[in-house]
């Protein structure tokens, strides 16, 4: 059964006004792609989830997509503070959010509590620390067996979560390498799957590398095919991250109208990922291609009974 | 050889790492100490990033923790539930960098927020991994500008917990280790037998009384405060040749 659609088809029939959405990835792989289309179908109200907020996050914060931010860290990986989350949290601009905060191996228990049915997870962590004063969702516990004491996470559950990959079959079975993040809990704690992938491979590809799969197909409910997808953010192996739109960001974010004016130009009157890249240019694409570095076969051997 | 203040704060970070640690790696300043200690008195050093990177090798200074050529060439990269899981809390690290919006006299740092929690001032990042970080090595380390702003007598905001409340506080609620050093662009800040910051040592050229100046309590200073030894010629090459030859981070000698 194949699962393949557009993203206009998987934002529009996946994800709804008030949903709470995970848009995984640790640097790596984050789907700017599926953030924007969700910015032009102007959903609203949604509770967006994620350990590291970024550039897209603040994007849908300044669209006024958002209602809610779950998060554990919220800032411009190496630049700085992300100006539209800070002016929704300090100003109510261009609307109020709700902040639920934890630490990223916090974040990272509560998904794994949602992923794997548990109505909580235990971690040392939060020791010390006046987060667990602001975070219902966040509680002491004294161990059953001794007397020693852990924190406990209530789970998360997302309605819908994002993963991107480097490649999947037309089912969703899908291959990741380079830095995993949380994509396989976060999209396991999910009710709906959107998989976008750079491209399209055969089963037999996924086959021949079972150890690179980080999700298969029936936990997966949208496979999209969207080259660049995750552009200014990186696919290893695909192209490389675009640091100068993360430094630029800094700038044109720290401006309500330029905030707009970016929205327009990039996002609104864009129709989809094909005409961004378009828009974006050949130059660009070509600079942030990287040499190739293959790594090298491994033998998984054909064993007969 | 002339250097900046940033050479100065990485070159001391790097000497407080030894060949046998395995430290989690900051980005920025951190990046440069680890990498300075590895090239000189630390070969053996072993280095993780919290995306879950072990071994990176990058070519290039990376902007982010997450960059791709952190996993270009690593030994392995840890999915996030087991890098926090079997690395971090299972006390496997020994050294890790931490940063902060403020620091006060017993080492808790605040990236939070600065005011009040639900009506900030200013709304920071937040915790990412440093809460963790600063339960679970046995040192941790701060590179920052000294500034009385940036070092009040008590945070707005506990993130990352130093010696809460002394050091017995920190070992009532079960919590081994702790700060370790806090590398300014004037001192060496160490924490004395009830877990208070106390300078170690002053940079060459700078006074007490400026220390004093930019701290936000009545700072002690250690009975016989020393000089920071200054970086040698072949740190600054390894920094302005190798790591830093943009002076991104650095900055070039004065």
């Amino acid at each position: 059964m194949t699962n393949v659609t557009t993203m206009t088809d998987a934002i529009s029939n996946g994800v709804s006004d008030g949903d709470k959405v995970y848009l995984a990835g640790f640097t790596h792989l984050i789907p700017f792609a599926a953030g924007h289309e969700m910015i032009r179908q102007e959903l609203r109200d949604l509770d967006l989830v994620r350990a590291t907020p970024d550039l897209i996050y603040d994007q849908l914060i300044a669209a006024g997509c958002a209602s809610k931010v779950t998060f554990s860290w919220a800032g411009n990986p190496g630049v700085g503070s992300l100006p539209a989350f800070r002016r929704a949290a300090e100003e109510g601009v261009p609307t109020e959010i709700e902040l639920e905060e934890y630490t990223h191996f916090g974040m990272i228990a509560a998904l794994q509590a949602g992923a794997s049915n548990l109505p909580f997870a235990p971690l040392r962590g939060f020791i010390g620390s006046d987060l667990p004063e602001h975070n219902e969702n966040i509680a002491r516990i004294e161990s059953p067996f001794d007397d020693d004491y852990v924190y406990a996470v209530a789970p998360i559950e997302p309605d819908v979560t994002v993963v991107r990959a480097q490649r999947a079959d037309e089912n969703g079975n899908a291959h990741l390498w380079g830095i995993q993040g949380e994509q396989k809990i976060a999209a396991l704690a999910a009710d709906t799957v959107i998989l976008t992938v750079e491209e399209l491979c055969s089963e037999e590809t996924i086959r021949s590398d079972p150890n690179r799969t980080m999700i298969t197909s029936d936990d997966v409910d949208y496979v999209v095919e969207d080259s660049y997808g995750s552009h200014p953010s990186y696919a290893q192996g695909y192209y490389g991250r675009d640091n100068e739109a993360y430094i630029e960001w800094a700038d044109i974010a720290s401006d309500v109208d330029r905030v707009e004016a970016w929205l327009d130009e990039w996002v609104y009157s864009v129709a989809d990922r094909r005409e961004y890249v378009r828009k974006l240019g050949v130059d660009q694409l070509l600079d942030l291609e990287p040499e190739s570095a293959y790594a090298t076969p491994v033998d998984m051997g054909r064993y007969r009974s | 050889m002339t250097y900046s203040n940033n050479e100065l704060m990485v070159v001391t970070a790097a000497r407080e790492l030894t060949d046998d640690d395995s430290v989690l790696v900051g980005i920025g300043m951190p990046n440069l100490a680890c990498n300075v200690a590895k090239r000189t008195h630390a070969p053996g050093l072993r280095m993780m990033y919290e995306s879950g990177t072990i071994g990176s090798n990058p070519e290039s200074p990376p902007l982010s923790i997450g960059d791709p050529g952190l996993a270009s060439g690593a030994l392995s990269i840890e999915p996030m539930a087991n890098g926090f899981n079997y690395y971090l809390q299972a006390n496997r690290l020994d050294v890790g960098f931490l940063g902060g919006a403020q620091i006060d006299k017993y080492g808790n740092i605040n990236s939070t927020v600065i005011g009040d929690y639900d009506d900030p001032i200013v709304r920071l990042p937040g915790s990412g991994g440093a809460c963790e970080i600063a339960c679970h090595v046995d040192r941790t380390l701060v590179v920052t500008p000294h500034s009385e702003r940036r070092f009040p007598e008590e945070v707005d905001f506990i993130t990352s917990p130093g010696f809460v409340g002394g050091r017995e506080g920190r070992k009532e609620l079960g919590l081994e280790g702790g700060p370790e050093a806090i590398i300014t662009d004037l001192a060496v800040c160490r924490f004395d037998e009830h877990g208070e910051m106390y300078v170690d040592s002053l940079h060459p050229g700078t006074t007490r009384e400026e220390v004093r100046e930019k701290t936000g309590w009545d700072i002690d200073f250690a009975d016989d405060v020393q000089t920071t030894p200054e970086p040698t010629d072949e740190e600054l090459r390894i920094i302005r040749e190798d790591l830093d030859p943009d002076g991104q981070y650095t900055g070039q000698s004065e």
